[in-house]
């Protein structure tokens, strides 16, 4: 979508268009009406930049015929564990990058590192209590320190959190969010911008359902209030139940002339 | 808590729309579905501003209610609480949201040269 705006004439005819490119207005482009009065009018989208830059980092990805999974859930779901008890089946047929965002520490970096993957660390902790979530601009970095054209499978495992990074296209293909049984039944109505977003629910640490008094019909009834028709795959980094399921769904999502074994 | 970095987007785009006037108030829309906390905001606007150019401007936010709609048998409806994404109507799921999702910088007061 093209940034849209509007201004009105000294006449007071309104009038608007729509802009298909994608620059940037300078400061020239107010010089007909930003003096005759003391409003300019705007209608400038605030994630746009961070949409436009997804949309590079997803054509980039097109052109070196790699698709990228987004992975989000709160802190402590099991994100890094699925993903490592996950990276034998991928990188058994596929060649896989992982963008890993933390606030601090290479800590989950270096529990994948070894696995047959290439990992990039992105610390989001510079500035003011550290970023909560991985933006279009940081992956986008990330992106170019890949051997991109030799991947076909690009995992980005978020900042853990429920809030942030729902709101940030970073240029994935796809978004899996990793719920674990141990949250709660109500999660998705009360984070149900995450879960929307979701094209696959994990739905992790189901070894654990027999210590728990979680309702798990409750929560299918909750996410499909929110999401109905959504995927969702019951799993387990510890049994490893569902792990090669997730692997399946992942997979069938690379385009097919990209698998290489 | 992504309020600081939304800030910093929003003041890029003030900045580069406002040109060499001074601003006064930004105005905003804010959808109801947008995870933005508005005291969060305004509170992360004021730090981010501080001596500079944007230094006592101050940001107005209308929030803008969830409305859907149904593609099946087409009744527009609030978004209940807790929410749902179903036709109050027909129960149908195939529901488009009209309205909910905004996020945009609408306008901005100069402050008179």
């Amino acid at each position: 979508m093209g940034r849209f705006h509007r201004h009105d004439g000294p006449e007071g005819h309104g009038h608007s268009h729509d802009h298909d490119h994608d620059h940037h207005h300078g400061v020239g482009d107010l010089s007909g009406y930003a003096t005759a009065d003391d409003r300019v009018e705007v209608l400038e989208r605030i994630f746009g930049e961070n949409e436009r830059v997804g949309a590079l980092n997803r054509a980039d990805l097109d052109l070196a015929g790699a698709i990228a999974v987004n992975m989000m859930s709160s802190p402590g779901a099991g994100k890094t564990s699925l993903l490592a008890a996950s990276l034998q089946w991928l990188t058994e047929r596929h060649h896989v990058g992982v963008i890993e965002g933390d606030i601090e520490t290479a800590l989950d970096a270096e529990r994948l590192a070894g696995l047959g993957a290439v990992v990039e660390l992105i610390n989001t902790g510079q500035g003011f209590g550290g970023e909560c979530h991985l933006d279009a601009p940081m992956v986008r970095r990330a992106l170019t320190r890949l051997p991109l054209a030799e991947l076909d499978l690009v995992i980005v495992e978020n900042v853990g959190n429920l809030v942030c990074p729902a709101e940030f296209d970073v240029g994935a293909h796809a978004r899996v969010m990793v719920y674990s049984v141990t949250e709660g039944e109500e999660k998705p109505l009360k984070y149900p911008v995450m879960f929307r977003c979701a094209d696959l629910v994990l739905v992790n640490k189901v070894d654990l359902l027999p210590h728990l008094d979680v309702d798990l019909a409750e929560f299918y009834k909750n996410l499909a209030r929110v999401n109905p028709g959504v995927d969702t795959i019951e799993t387990s980094a510890r049994t490893g139940q569902g792990v090669a399921a997730f692997c399946a769904w992942v997979s069938a999502r690379v385009p097919a002339g990209a698998i290489r074994r | 808590m992504h309020e600081l970095s939304l800030c910093g987007a929003i003041a890029e785009i003030v900045t580069r729309r406002a040109g060499d006037r001074r601003v006064q108030v930004v105005h905003l829309q804010i959808g109801q579905l947008r995870q933005v906390v508005p005291d969060a905001l305004t509170f992360c606007w004021t730090m981010l501003t501080e001596d500079t150019d944007l230094d006592g401007s101050t940001l107005d936010v209308d929030r803008v209610a969830a409305v859907l709609t149904c593609r099946t048998c087409g009744t527009r409806s609030d978004l209940p609480d807790p929410p749902a994404f179903a036709c109050v109507g027909c129960g149908g799921l195939d529901v488009a949201i009209e309205a909910g999702e905004e996020f945009a910088v609408t306008a901005l007061d100069l402050i008179p040269v």
